[in-house]
This record gives C-alpha cells, sequence and structure tokens, in this order.
C-alpha cells in the first residue's frame, strides 16, 4: 500500500503528513512513559521485524500479492504512538534506501499504515481492557480483528486521499482497494495473531498494557531474563 | 531482555534472508487498483530516490536476482533495527527524568 510521488496532490500529502508528525512527534515525547528501558529494544526489535515481514509478498487473487503492514503488532507491543514510530521508521528506510513508497507521499503513508492502524488497534485494546476480561483469547482476538480493520481503515485512506487529490473518482477506488484488501487484512489478521502468541508465550510482560491471566509462575522474571 | 531481542531479531534476519527471495512478485493491492483504473502511470520516483542505493530491494552488484533480494533484506532488516534502536534511545534520553 506504499503511495510512489505523483498520486497525491500537494495539498493532500501536506494534510496527511501533519496528522502523521503530530501522532510520531507525540510517540516521542511520550517515550518516558511508554518506553521503559525493556522496550528501547523491543522498538529496534519490532522495526525490523515490521520491515522484515513487509518484504514476505503472499498471493491473493487475480494475479495480486499483499504483505504484511505491522501497524496492529506494533501497537498492541508498544501501543499506539509508538506503533506510528516504528512504521515511520520502516517506511522512512524503504523510501530512502529501497525506493518504496514516494517521498511526498511519507506522510500520507505514516498516517494510512502506522498512524490509522495504530490508532484503530490501541483504541480497542482499550476498549476491550474494560468491556472483555483479561485473557490470552480475549488479547488474541482483539490484536487479529484489530489487525484486519487496520488494514481496511489505512486502505479506505488512501482510496480517499486519492479521490480528494482528483487522481480517481471515489466510486471506482474505495471499493476496489477494499475489495483486494478485505484479504490482505486477512493475512495480516494471520500473521499479528500469530506474533503475538508467540510474545505471549515467551515474554508476555512486553505487550503494551496488563498482562493476561492467568498470571502464574510461568511467567519469566524481566529481572533474569 | 537480551536473549528475547537477539531470538526475535535472528527471525526478522532469517526471513528477510531466506523467505524473502521467494515471495509473490505480482503487484500489491495498491499497485493492481491503480493498474485497473489506469493511474499507475501518475506514479513518479523522486529525484533523491533515482539514485537509491538498493532500488527495488535488490542489492546492487548481484548478479543472482534471489541473492540480491536475500543480502538487500539482511541489510535493511539490521539497518532497520539499528534505526529503530537509536531512535528509541534518544527519545528515552531526551524525556529521561534529570
Amino acid at each position: 500500500m506504499h503511495i510512489p510521488d505523483g498520486f497525491l496532490s500537494n495539498e493532500v500529502a501536506v494534510a496527511c503528513a501533519m496528522p502523521a508528525v503530530a501522532a510520531v512527534g507525540y510517540g516521542l515525547r511520550r517515550a518516558e512513559v511508554d518506553l521503559d528501558d525493556r522496550r528501547v529494544p523491543l522498538l529496534g526489535v519490532t522495526a525490523a521485524f515490521v520491515f522484515a515481514a513487509q518484504m514476505l509478498n503472499f498471493p491473493v487473487a487475480g494475479g495480486t500479492s499483499g504483505h504484511f503492514l505491522g501497524a496492529a503488532l506494533a501497537a498492541v507491543l508498544l501501543g499506539p504512538w509508538l506503533a506510528s514510530l516504528v512504521l515511520a521508521v520502516v517506511l522512512v528506510a524503504q523510501a530512502f534506501v529501497f525506493a518504496d513508497g514516494g517521498i511526498t507521499a511519507l506522510g500520507a503513508n505514516v498516517f494510512n499504515m502506522g498512524v490509522l492502524g495504530g490508532v484503530v488497534v490501541g483504541g480497542l485494546m482499550l476498549a476491550a481492557r474494560r468491556a472483555l476480561p483479561n485473557t490470552r483469547a480475549a488479547l488474541l482476538g482483539v490484536a487479529g480483528g484489530g489487525a484486519w480493520l487496520a488494514v481496511m481503515v489505512g486502505a479506505a485512506g488512501c482510496a480517499i486521499e486519492l479521490a480528494v487529490s482528483g487522481t480517481v473518482p471515489l466510486g471506482t477506488v474505495l471499493p476496489a482497494m477494499l475489495g483486494v484488501h478485505a484479504v490482505i487484512a486477512a493475512g495480516e489478521a494471520v500473521i499479528t495473531v500469530a506474533a503475538v502468541s508467540a510474545v505471549l508465550a515467551t515474554r508476555p510482560d512486553l505487550i503494551h498494557g496488563p498482562v493476561p491471566e492467568p498470571a502464574s509462575s510461568v511467567l519469566p522474571n524481566p529481572a533474569i531474563s | 531482555m537480551k536473549l528475547f531481542t537477539i531470538l526475535a531479531l535472528a527471525v526478522a534476519i532469517g526471513l528477510a534472508t531466506a523467505a524473502s527471495p521467494f515471495a509473490a512478485s505480482s503487484p500489491d493491492g495498491l499497485e493492481k487498483v491503480a493498474t485497473d483504473k489506469a493511474f499507475v502511470d501518475q506514479g513518479t520516483l523522486h529525484s533523491v530516490q533515482e539514485d537509491s542505493p538498493v532500488p527495488d530491494y535488490a542489492f546492487p552488484g548481484v548478479d543472482d536476482p534471489r541473492a540480491a533480494t536475500g543480502l538487500a533484506g539482511f541489510a535493511g532488516t539490521l539497518m532497520v533495527f539499528g534505526l529503530g534502536y537509536g531512535a528509541a534511545r534518544v527519545a528515552r534520553r531526551r524525556t529521561a527524568p534529570a
């Protein structure tokens, strides 16, 4: 879903860059709350995993492929604002080193693939904390459902930006983007649930927010690991 | 944390190096929509991207396309880890209580 330069008008590119910069800046400012010492390497590892997984395109119907985006996973581990920072790091590297995604479109790409998904999943996690029991199943359900929704919201955002830019009519691009990404989003959900399960099995304390019960003796002691 | 970091980073590097050469090469969702709806040709490379170090995830100077992609994945994953770790360190230091 990397928008290249030339697809968006300058006005839309700037309008998308502003919330992207604000979210990443807020993530940096909140580092004292969200980014305890254990999570400093976690942020690097999450960015590395998201970059690696984004290279692994999987086939979806009709000669199309999709790949993991990663905002949902990053938001489960780091919260919505540091998730935006993670995706910004990945997208900056991709644009400047690998010529993947535009430079003037960078703000829009961070907004679509990082901020929107991060906020959707962060909001769902917050709501689930109040409404659902604090269990492994609930967390994985929120991670999977949130991952699906995060990709769909990002695809819708992308379609709206293209339409407002005058590149393609909304009635043409929105159904097309949502249709193909409904399948890609299912892949996102599968990978996100698998990755969150792996973290829960090894280091459940790295999940953002309260650790799901049972927090029994299997919980590793952060002090010795 | 060290063990988790090393293991998770090893998984990421392993995937980027060994699996990425075999990833699907068909257009992704947005590319496909752009092609179908006939606006794909509006896409341009920014001038700073014209001589990007690793264009299209193919490491320069490597003839075998799979090896070039795997090497790009290996180098890119390490670089992104460094960038993310560095950004987190800087953010932590700036807001750390004096």
